[in-house]
């Protein structure tokens, strides 16, 4: 569905992102995950051609994206970022935002089938209950939600997250996940998220790509890429790995400067 | 959803009944009062009297070029506010008026207008108005990404630069252009040349046309550029596209009605609170409201200490000067700091 070749790219003068090469199958989950100012963030909007890359190209579904235009890519890639600006709209005014790319050349209205899907989709992410509430006053974790129901009202093929669990609680951080992976198998929605969080990649992804200072420093499965040697180098961190007793995903726990040291002793 | 289109219909309607009511207000007020059964016997005489001249040659010029300037500056002020997500921002807090200002006064210096026709007076002021939009957002940002803070001082100081400019031009301009171009600064609504009042009739109508077919493009902009890109917006042309219309309406305000402060800030924030800030709706009604606002203002100038008359300016910049201050202060609260 989408394939990355040579990908070069980044802002102004310094490239931040070298030489990537992946290709994404359709109804995948995939993770990527990498240091802070490791790319990930870069990645996803070379992807929504937000940054122009420097050299390759991104290919969805055969088509070079850079050759699409705006409106047909939005029709078919939903992306759910971190820079959000607080407006003053309802839940539903917002969720209905995402159908402005399927909207005709002279349609000013929304059509009863365009309420339908919004409603439809806040009903999916569980925000119908809070459809008439303003964006502004609703917690984070709910408007993480409202994020991915607008998202979902464009329909796309392929949906990008940013951190989608970034400063929520465990709760929301389970509930975003859980929504995604039921998106992912029940629809066959594909998913790319950039996540922070080792675990939660390992726990719901099927595919995790690390980034490194720009470059992929390994693809694969869960258990392949989160190798404690691995981890070790890329974050220059000492963790252990362990397997989650309940889904046998690998889990990975830190080890404190004190405990390193009384070890160490 | 057929509850939100009822719902902008009756504001819709509400403003309409508000606009002729203001219209019949000014035509009977001033320094002759006029009253209302009085205006429907003198149009049934025909071009006899002297009450005939006042209501035709008077007050309905003045009426009509009020509903295009307000209309027109009050979009201009909507799409400013939609493109830069700020309510703050409008034509004349962004330096886009003094721009204009200033190249109308170059025009008349260098009495382009004799010798290219009228039509070079809102030439010069889009060129003014459209160069200094571009300055400003420049300006303003950086890696993509746009500083709100520096936004408006960047455009107070542009506006300061443009108005040193201009009397620079004044003090060494000859003494018969000189009231031309204090009337300009002033902003007065005495436009005696048929030809620009329809002109500007038209541009405001046509501006309100054209910006309609980018109301979900401003939706879209409010949550950010890169958002709106995800909604499948050509940002880059978009920005484009409403750059040109609003500095198309503010240049050609500014030519034929000089500079007319904070119209444009005044009556979106206001039309907002009614309404809500869905383009679909705050465009039309901003152009109502604003035609609304500036023939009351208008009335205001020319009866306040009649005979005597104030620029218009005066009053809109009193009034809008305060509003504004008071949602600077108001505005930490709103915006959460931004």
């Amino acid at each position: 569905m989408l394939e990355i070749k040579d990908l070069t790219c980044g802002y102004d003068s310094e490239f931040l992102l070298k030489d990537i090469n992946f290709r994404i199958e359709t109804g995948e989950l995939v993770g990527i995950i990498g240091p802070n100012g490791s790319g990930k963030t870069t990645l996803l909007r070379a992807i929504t051609r937000v940054l122009k890359p420097r050299k390759g190209s991104i290919i969805f579904e055969g088509k070079n994206v850079w050759q699409m235009t705006f409106k047909e890519l939005a029709k078919k890639i939903a992306v759910v970022s971190q820079n959000f600006e607080t407006s003053f709209m309802n839940i539903e005014e917002f969720v209905l935002l995402g159908r402005i790319p399927h909207y005709e050349k002279f349609q000013f209205l929304e059509t009863k089938k365009d309420v339908e899907i919004a409603e439809k989709c806040m009903g999916l992410a569980d925000t119908f209950r809070l459809k008439d509430r303003l964006m502004g006053e609703i917690s984070g974790g709910e408007r993480q939600l409202a994020l991915i129901a607008r998202a979902l009202a464009q329909e796309p093929k392929l949906i990008l997250l940013d951190e989608p669990t970034a400063h929520l609680d465990i709760t929301h951080q389970v509930g975003v996940l859980d929504l995604i992976k039921r998106l992912n198998e029940e629809f066959g929605l594909t998913v790319i998220m950039g996540l922070h969080d080792l675990n939660l990649a390992s726990e719901y992804c099927q595919r995790l790509i690390l980034i490194n200072e720009g470059r992929i420093h390994k693809i694969g499965q869960p258990q392949e890429v989160l190798d404690f040697q691995i981890i070790e180098e890329v974050y220059k961190t000492v963790v252990v790995v362990e397997k989650n007793p309940i889904s046998s995903k690998p889990y990975i726990l830190i080890v404190s400067e004190e405990e390193r040291q009384r070890r160490g002793k | 959803m057929r509850e939100k289109t009822i719902r902008w219909a009756f504001w819709t309607a509400v403003l309409c009944s508000l606009l002729l009511g203001t219209v019949l207000f000014s035509l009977c007020i001033g320094s002759v009062g006029i009253s209302l059964k009085k205006i429907i016997e003198v149009i049934c005489e025909g071009n006899t009297s002297t009450e005939y001249s006042i209501l035709f040659d008077i007050r309905l010029p003045r009426i009509i070029l009020g509903f295009a300037i307000g209309g027109a500056l009050s979009i201009a002020g909507v799409i400013l506010q939609g493109m830069f997500r700020n309510p703050l921002v409008e034509p004349y807090t962004l330096g886009i008026s003094g721009g204009a200002a200033l190249g109308v006064c170059l025009n008349i210096v260098l009495r382009l207008n004799h010798t290219l026709g009228l039509f070079s007076l809102p030439l010069f002021g889009f060129l003014g108005a459209n160069l200094v939009i571009m300055l400003v957002y420049s300006l303003s940002i950086r890696r993509g990404i746009l500083k709100i803070q520096g936004l408006l001082l960047t455009g107070i100081m542009i506006s300061f630069i443009a108005s040193s400019l201009i009397m620079f031009i004044m003090a060494i301009s000859r003494v018969e252009d000189l009231h031309g171009i204090v009337f300009w600064i002033m902003g007065s609504l005495e436009e005696p040349n048929w030809f620009l009042i329809k002109l500007s009739v038209l541009v405001s109508i046509l501006g309100l046309i054209i910006s309609y077919r980018f109301s979900l493009d401003l939706n879209a902009f409010s949550l950010g550029e890169e958002e709106a890109s995800h909604l499948g917006i050509n940002i880059e042309r978009t920005k484009r596209s409403l750059f040109v219309l609003a500095s198309l309406l503010t240049g050609c305000s500014v030519s034929v009605a000089g500079i007319i402060g904070f119209v444009g800030l005044v009556v979106p924030h206001f039309v907002r609170m009614f309404v809500g800030s869905d383009h679909r709706i705050l465009l039309i009604s901003s152009f109502i409201c604003g035609a609304i606002f500036l023939i009351f203002c208008d009335t205001l100038a020319r009866t306040i200490i009649s005979p005597l008359e104030l620029p218009v300016g005066v009053i809109t910049g009193i009034l809008g000067g305060s509003l504004f201050i008071y949602a600077l202060s108001k505005k930490q609260a709103v915006l959460g700091g931004k």
